[in-house]
C-alpha cells in the first residue's frame, strides 16, 4: 500500500467517525440542491444544454494545437505576454520572474486551483514575497494555513463561528456570527491591500481563442480588483482552459454556475483582453498569462479518459458525491478533491500511489449524471482500476482474482464452494478472514439457506 | 415467452427466495420459466477491481451460457447493467462482440422486463405494507429505470409507496469497495438507513439484491426495525 493509500484510509476513518460533521455537510449541500434544481429548471432542456456544453469543450480539447496556438497569437496582439509551462516548476519559476522583474514585494491573488495544484505560495513566499489570497473562502483557509477544503467552496466545511473565532485571533476583530459582517471584516482588511499590492495573480475560467481574453467568474468582486489595481498582472491556467468561441460562453457560463453553485449566472463574469491600453485609465500595464501542461498533454493522448480535460472546475461532482459528503475534502490529499479529483490525480501524480482513490468509490455514477460537461468520470474510475491492475497489481490481488475466475468457470465447483461456505459460516464468523470479518464489523450478513437457488430448483423439477 | 433465468451468485447462494420469487412471478404471467445451471457469477467483482481479463473470461462463459435464449432475465439491476453495458465494453474489438451485443439487448431487469418488455404493471399481487423503493444505482443510472419499480409497486393491492429522502442517494454498498473502504460504505450506509427509518416505512423494496444486503445487514445490526424484501418478493405476495 502505498503512503498516500495509508493516510487516506487514516483520514477517511477519522472523518467518517465525525457524524456531526457529516451532518453538517450534507445539510450545507442540502440548500445546493434545490437551488441548483430550481435554476435547473429555468432551462428549456438541461440535457440538451450538457450536450452543447460537452461539445464546447470538445471541439477546443480536441483540437488543442491549434486552438491554443489561436488563443496566443490574439492574446498577444492584445498587447498580452504569453509563457508556455511543462511542469509546476517552469510554471513557478516564469512566475516569479515576472515578480522579480517587476521589483515587486506583494501579490495578491484571486481565487485559482491552478496554483495550489503547483504550490504557488509556498514558493513565492519563500522568495520573500507577501502573498495573500483575496478570495474570502480562501483567505480564510490562508489564515488556517489549510488547503481548500473543496475546490469551489474552499471554507465549507466551517461553522460561522470557526470563522469568527480566526478573524479575532489574527485581524483582532470582535466575535460576530453575521455572515455579512464577516465579510465586511475581511474586506476591510483586503482593501489596502490591493492597492499596495505590485503583482496580481488570478486564474482563468475561460481562455477565450477567437478573441484572447482571459474570462473569470467571481462572487466576490475581489478578482476584477486583483486584475485592476496592480501594475502587473499574471493569470496562471491549464491548457484545457481554452475554448474556441465567445458564443461558446454562453452556455458555459450559466451551466458553470447553475452546476456547480445553483446560481442562473455567478455575480461576476468578466473578460479581460490583456494589459492597459493607451488612452485608458486603469488596468495593469503588464498582463501575462502562463498556461500550464503538468500532465495534461499525457491525459489528451489517453483516447479513453481524453474528456476528463473538459472539466470546467464547477464542482457538481463534489457537491452530489456521497463519498465526498461523508469523509469530505482534507481526506484525499489531493489538488482537486471528489470524483473529478480521483479520475485527475492518477494522472497528475501518478497511478501507482494515487490508484487507491479510484477505488475508495461505490461507482454509484451521482457525478456523471451532474457533470455538465458530460464527463464520464465514474467509468474512469473504473478505467483506472484497469490500468493500475494491469500495471501493479498486489500478489493477494492477483490470487485473489485468479481463483474467483477458476472456480466460476467450473459451476459445480462453485456450486460445492458455495454449500461448503454456507455451512460453515458460523465458524467463519469467528475466524479472522479478509474481507468477511471486516463486513461483519458493521453489518449482518442473512442467515445462510439450507439450500441454494440451483439446489431449489433442482429439487423442483424432481 | 420463454424466459431464461440470469440468477445472481450471491442471491443463488444466500437468497434463493429472491430467484424463487422471480421465475414464480414470471410462471404465474404464462412465461417459460428456464434454469441454465451452468451460471456461475457475471464477473463484476473483477471487472470492478480492475481485473478484466478474469471478467472477460467470465463475460464469454456467460454468451456460452445463454446462446439461443430467448430473453434473460435477472432480478438484478447490477448484474444485468454488467451485461447490458459493461460486457461490451469487455469484448469491444473481440471476435464476439457481435454475440456480447446482442445478449445485451435480449437480457433485462426484472422489473424492467415486466414494464418495459411486457406491458404489465399489475402483476396481481397483494401485500399489506408501507414500502419506501431504494433505486440502487445501476438500475437508476446504468439502466435508466426510475418509474418502472414504482409503476409495478402502485399497482400491489393494499400496499402504500411512501419516498424517503435519500432515495437516489447511493446505500454505499459498491461491491469491493464495501470491505475495501468498509469505514465509508458504513458511513453511507447510516445516511441511508437513517433516511428509511424516517420514511416511516415498514419495508424497504429494491430490485438489486446487492443493496438489500448492505441496508438489511446495516438495518439489522442496528436493531431497526424497518425489513428489507426484493421488489420480485412483493410481487410474488398474494
Amino acid at each position: 500500500m502505498s503512503q498516500p493509500h495509508d493516510q487516506f484510509l487514516a483520514d477517511a476513518t477519522n472523518a467518517t467517525a465525525d457524524a456531526p460533521q457529516r451532518d453538517f455537510l450534507r445539510k450545507a449541500l442540502g440548500g445546493y440542491y434545490n437551488s441548483r434544481d430550481t435554476q435547473k429548471a429555468r432551462y428549456r432542456d438541461w440535457e440538451h444544454a450538457r450536450d452543447a456544453a460537452a461539445l464546447a469543450k470538445w471541439n477546443a480539447v480536441n483540437r488543442l494545437d491549434r486552438t491554443l496556438t489561436t488563443f496566443a497569437a490574439n492574446f498577444e496582439r492584445n498587447g498580452g505576454k504569453v509563457h508556455w509551462a511543462r511542469d509546476g516548476a517552469e510554471a513557478r519559476a516564469i512566475i516569479s520572474q515576472i515578480c522579480r522583474e517587476a521589483g515587486a514585494k506583494a501579490v495578491i491573488k484571486s481565487k485559482c486551483m491552478t496554483t495550489e495544484e503547483i504550490h504557488l505560495n509556498d514558493a513565492l513566499e519563500a522568495e520573500g514575497y507577501g502573498v495573500v489570497e483575496s478570495d474570502l473562502g480562501e483567505f480564510i483557509q490562508q489564515l488556517r494555513k489549510e488547503p481548500p477544503f473543496h475546490f469551489v467552496f474552499p471554507c465549507m466545511h466551517l461553522k460561522r463561528e470557526a470563522i469568527s473565532d480566526l478573524f479575532t485571533k489574527h485581524l483582532g476583530t470582535a466575535a460576530t456570527d453575521s455572515p455579512e459582517e464577516l465579510t465586511m471584516i475581511a474586506r476591510r482588511h483586503l482593501r489596502q491591500l490591493y492597492v499596495d499590492a505590485d503583482v496580481g495573480i488570478s486564474g482563468a475560467n475561460f481562455l477565450v481563442a477567437e478573441t484572447g481574453q482571459v474570462s473569470i467568474t467571481e462572487n466576490e468582486g475581489n478578482a476584477r480588483l486583483t486584475c485592476a489595481l496592480p501594475r502587473v498582472h499574471i493569470a496562471l491556467a491549464g491548457i484545457e482552459k481554452v475554448i474556441d468561441k465567445l458564443d461558446d460562453l454562453a452556455v458555459l457560463l450559466p451551466m458553470l454556475a447553475t452546476a456547480g453553485a445553483g446560481q442562473p449566472m455567478t455575480c461576476y463574469n468578466t473578460l479581460y483582453a490583456g494589459p492597459r491600453q493607451p488612452g485608458e485609465p486603469d488596468g495593469p500595464t503588464e498582463f501575462h498569462v502562463v498556461l500550464l501542461d503538468n500532465k495534461r498533454t499525457a491525459l489528451l493522448a489517453d483516447p479513453e479518459q481524453r474528456d476528463a480535460l473538459h472539466c470546467i472546475r464547477c464542482g457538481a461532482c463534489l457537491n452530489v458525491c456521497p463519498i465526498f459528503k461523508n469523509i469530505g475534502g482534507f481526506a484525499y490529499g489531493t489538488t482537486y478533491q471528489g470524483p473529478i479529483g480521483s479520475v485527475l490525480t492518477p494522472h497528475l501524480r501518478g497511478l501507482k500511489s494515487w490508484n487507491h482513490l479510484s477505488g475508495a468509490s461505490s461507482l454509484c455514477g451521482a457525478c456523471t449524471e451532474a457533470c455538465p460537461v458530460r464527463i464520464d468520470l465514474h467509468h474512469h474510475l473504473l478505467h483506472n482500476r484497469r490500468n493500475a491492475a494491469l500495471a501493479h497489481a498486489s500478489w493477494f490481488d492477483r490470487i485473489f482474482h485468479g481463483a474467483f475466475g477458476w472456480v466460476i468457470a467450473r459451476p459445480r465447483l462453485f456450486a460445492l464452494g458455495g454449500r461448503i461456505f454456507r455451512q460453515t459460516l458460523p465458524l467463519l464468523r469467528r475466524l479472522p478472514l479478509p474481507y468477511l470479518t471486516t463486513w461483519l464489523r458493521t453489518r449482518d450478513l442473512p442467515e445462510p439457506p439450507v439450500r441454494s437457488f440451483r439446489d431449489e430448483w433442482k429439487g423442483s423439477k424432481r | 415467452m420463454r424466459v431464461s433465468l440470469f440468477i445472481p451468485c450471491f442471491v443463488d447462494q444466500l437468497t434463493p427466495r429472491v430467484g424463487l420469487a422471480t421465475a414464480q412471478v414470471l410462471r404465474d404471467l404464462g412465461h417459460d420459466v428456464e434454469f441454465r445451471e451452468a451460471q456461475t457469477c457475471c464477473g463484476q467483482p473483477s471487472y470492478n477491481s480492475g481485473h478484466w481479463d478474469v471478467a472477460r473470461a467470465g463475460a464469454l462463459r456467460a454468451l456460452d451460457v445463454f446462446r439461443g435464449a430467448e430473453v434473460v432475465v435477472g432480478p438484478s439491476a447490477s448484474c444485468v447493467a454488467m451485461m447490458r453495458k459493461f460486457y461490451p465494453e469487455l469484448l469491444a474489438g473481440h471476435p464476439r462482440l457481435a454475440e456480447a451485443k446482442d445478449l445485451a439487448a435480449r437480457t433485462f431487469e426484472f422489473g424492467e422486463f415486466l414494464v418495459r418488455k411486457l406491458g404489465i404493471e399489475d402483476v396481481g399481487a397483494k401485500l399489506d405494507a408501507k414500502v419506501t423503493y431504494h433505486d440502487g444505482c445501476h438500475g437508476l443510472r446504468e439502466l435508466g429505470l426510475r418509474e418502472e419499480p414504482r409503476r409495478l409497486l402502485r399497482a400491489v393491492r393494499g400496499l402504500s409507496l411512501v419516498e424517503s429522502e435519500e432515495a437516489e442517494t447511493c446505500c454505499g454498498f459498491g461491491g469491493m469497495f464495501s470491505v475495501k473502504f468498509p469505514m465509508i460504505s458504513t458511513a453511507m450506509a447510516q445516511v441511508k438507513c437513517d433516511a428509511l427509518v424516517r420514511s416511516g416505512a415498514d419495508l424497504v423494496v429494491s430490485s438489486d439484491p446487492s443493496c438489500l444486503l448492505q441496508i438489511g445487514g446495516y438495518l439489522t445490526r442496528e436493531g431497526k426495525a424497518i425489513r428489507t424484501l426484493h421488489l420480485a418478493e412483493v410481487l410474488a405476495a398474494r
